[in-house]
């Protein structure tokens, strides 16, 4: 009899005992589901439709069935996108201004990643003389647009005989990283434990012996941070890419609105998407290697300030 | 040179003729218009262990940070052993140091935590790898060596912490707050160790805390701070019996001091303590000076130096009247609130004495045992 009645749930005879029955279709759920679903799709369908497009031949794309997936699969805007797409004079697609991307960005990362843990570091461990001013100066810098500087640049590249090349453009990116990345750096060791670097100078380490032997290894999440704003950011840059270097050091961005802006003959949709795509997928994958230690190494820098 | 083979340059000779171990004189820190230390002078003999006692910000951390080299002092000298070592690097004063928060280095293993600073000043692996089998040993660390900090219990990270300062072979030993990260079980017992240890070792430690029974419990002399400034620096039941002001008396001792506002009137053959109609004889007390009639004062009575009572007791004055206006039983005795004369008193008594509240009893003091304070400006009298 008891069994029967549990099974059929019979409410009334049923004394509330253990974990409280949830129903999966509370409002609750609905709306968090319902949300969640509509914002994934709102953000997924662009992509899918770039995917399609990218997979179909051109005339199959001027039928006009934007959503419709492709009938006859092809992967030649793909390869027409990396190796023969032309912009301008010279058609050896995206691949060329991938590499120098990749020769800018790694760089740039490392570098700026290097300067600003350090300073971080000395800013929140070594209140040196004048600590204040500069930590001050780094705010201040952090809320400056770019747009400002970008001609006062332009004359000291030139000066220096820096200006078009690769690093150059390596140096313009460290600078404009610092700001952000030192703040990051600094809010993130300030969270640490004081009594760790107490410890650690009463044993005997000196500045360069802490930074490398005790706080490095503590603050793998906030380089990650790092890495990942940098990649991207520089990755995506336009705007440096198009002022301070020339058509042969033009990085990914730069190449892609080439490509996709040239106005002669016929618009090529399934290349222009398939190269869309190849530039975004390098931060893409940083992000999905890297997400999980992004969401904790955000968490972490950015509750202290 | 002086008889222990140093040069004493501090100029100052304790009481057993050495030179003092830690020696501070005229240290004053502060930040901008904010004093946290005054012009303080404290000299620790060989082999003691001081311990600074205060509430939190009363500069006692402060204190030990600047003898310890991990912050500048705005003026004054510390020497140790001897040694003006007020410019130099923490590492180079022959200290160690054990935090509140452990500070252990998280990624290193507890064999790397302890020879991290040996390690650091280069010594042979020979020898790093016996002093770290012998801190070890004392600590009953041997079991734990190859785990990560994450791996221990409190208590443990603490007997690291301390291994930590063992290892480097150093005079002297300095302990901020070590044990009030701890539940109440494993505080005991690590004091205990801790005491152990001192004994062991003879080395000089200096010991902040804000924890009285700690204070009393390990110190040879506990100098009790407020404001940046010492208070009384004494062997720990001089601080209890004989607090040298109402700040001390008020801050040692727990259930806390009594303390009744009265004045003196002369009387024969001592002055007499008058509350509002009661007047208790001062035959028994011993002033540091001598008592003016009329001078307002505050009297102040341990819960212990209360009998409840009408029964002949040695030291005592004669009882007054008073009624039960509370009860706190505490298992091994209990605390009984009292109105005297419209002031309330706690008194310690047995447990196996039962009060009721608005029970009439009657109550002694033991005056002898009690302290006279200038209402005025806080000192003993």
């Amino acid at each position: 009899m008891a069994i029967a009645e549990t099974l059929l749930g019979n409410g009334s005879a049923r004394e509330p005992s253990g974990p409280k029955p949830k129903s999966s279709l509370s409002p609750r759920n609905i709306m968090l589901y319902g949300t969640l679903i509509v914002v994934a799709v709102y953000y997924l369908l662009p992509l899918y439709v770039m995917v399609v497009t990218s997979l179909k031949g051109m005339p199959e794309i001027r039928l006009g069935n934007v959503f419709s997936p492709p009938v006859e699969i092809t992967f030649e805007p793909w390869v027409k996108a990396w190796a023969t797409a032309c912009t301008g004079l010279n058609c050896d697609g995206l691949s060329h201004g991938f590499w120098n991307s990749v020769r800018i960005t790694i760089p740039s990362v490392i570098v700026s990643i290097m300067i600003a843990s350090v300073s971080g570091y000395s800013l929140a461990n070594w209140r040196f003389r004048g600590a204040e001013i500069f930590f001050t100066i780094l705010i201040v810098g952090s809320f400056v647009p770019y747009q400002v500087m970008i001609y006062p640049i332009v004359i000291v590249l030139r000066e220096i005989g820096l200006y078009g090349s690769l690093w150059g453009l390596v140096i313009v990116h460290t600078i404009f990283g610092m700001p952000i990345l030192t703040l990051l750096f600094r809010n993130y060791f300030v969270s640490l434990p004081v009594e760790l670097f107490k410890a650690a100078r009463v044993d005997g380490a000196g500045f360069w012996r802490i930074y490398f032997q005790i706080m490095m290894p503590m603050s793998l999440p906030i380089f990650v941070v790092a890495m990942i704003l940098q990649v991207t950011g520089i990755w995506n840059d336009f705007l440096f890419g198009v002022i301070y270097t020339k058509p042969d050091t033009y990085p990914m961005t730069v190449q892609l609105n080439n490509i996709v802006n040239s106005v002669q003959g016929v618009k090529e949709y399934n290349v222009n998407m398939a190269a869309t795509i190849i530039t975004g997928l390098v931060p893409l994958a940083v992000y999905f290697l890297s997400g999980r230690y992004f969401v904790r190494g955000i968490a972490a820098g950015a509750v202290k300030g | 040179m002086n008889d222990n083979g140093y040069l004493n340059t501090s100029g100052r000779v304790m009481a057993n003729g050495k030179g003092p171990s830690v020696s501070v004189q005229g240290m004053a820190l502060s930040y901008g218009s904010i004093k946290v230390l005054h012009e303080l002078d404290l000299d620790i003999a060989d082999g003691e262990f001081l311990v600074l006692l205060g509430p939190s910000g009363c500069g006692k951390s402060t204190l030990l940070n600047c003898i310890a080299g991990l912050l500048e002092p705005s003026q004054g000298k510390v020497f140790i052993k001897g040694k003006n070592v007020t410019w130099e690097e923490p590492k180079d004063r022959g200290i160690g140091m054990v935090f509140q928060s452990y500070a252990l280095y998280p990624q290193m293993t507890v064999e790397r935590n302890l020879s991290f600073g040996l390690r650091v000043a280069g010594l042979p692996s020979a020898e790093i790898k016996q002093r770290v089998a012998r801190a070890a040993e004392v600590l009953q660390l041997e079991p734990l060596l190859q785990r990560k900090p994450t791996a221990l219990s409190g208590g443990q990270r603490q007997r690291v912490a301390i291994g930590r300062a063992l290892v480097r072979d150093v005079d002297v030993f300095l302990f901020d707050e070590p044990l009030s990260n701890l539940d109440a079980k494993l505080r005991a017992e690590l004091r205990v160790e801790i005491k152990r240890l001192h004994q062991r070792l003879g080395n000089t430690m200096i010991y902040v805390t804000h924890d009285q029974i700690e204070a009393l419990t390990l110190a040879d002399r506990i100098a009790v701070m407020k404001s940046g400034v010492i208070q009384q620096l004494d062997e720990p039941l001089t601080i209890y019996n004989r607090p040298r002001n109402r700040y001390v008396a008020g801050f040692i001792g727990s259930p806390s001091m009594n303390f009744v506002k009265a004045r003196i009137s002369a009387g024969s053959p001592a002055p007499n303590l008058q509350l509002s109609s009661i007047s208790i004889p001062l035959t028994d007390y011993v002033p540091v000076q001598p008592l003016v009639a009329g001078t307002d004062v505050e009297f102040g009575v341990r819960p212990e130096h209360l009998r409840l009572g009408t029964g002949p007791d040695e030291g005592s004055s004669e009882p007054v009247d008073a009624v039960v206006d509370l009860v706190e039983p505490m298992g091994s005795d209990s605390l009984v609130w009292l109105k005297v004369d419209g002031q309330v008193l706690s008194a310690r008594v047995e447990s196996s004495q039962r009060f009721a509240p608005d029970q009439p009893v009657k109550v002694r003091f033991r005056v002898g045992l009690a302290s006279l304070f200038d209402a005025a400006s806080g000192d003993r009298l």
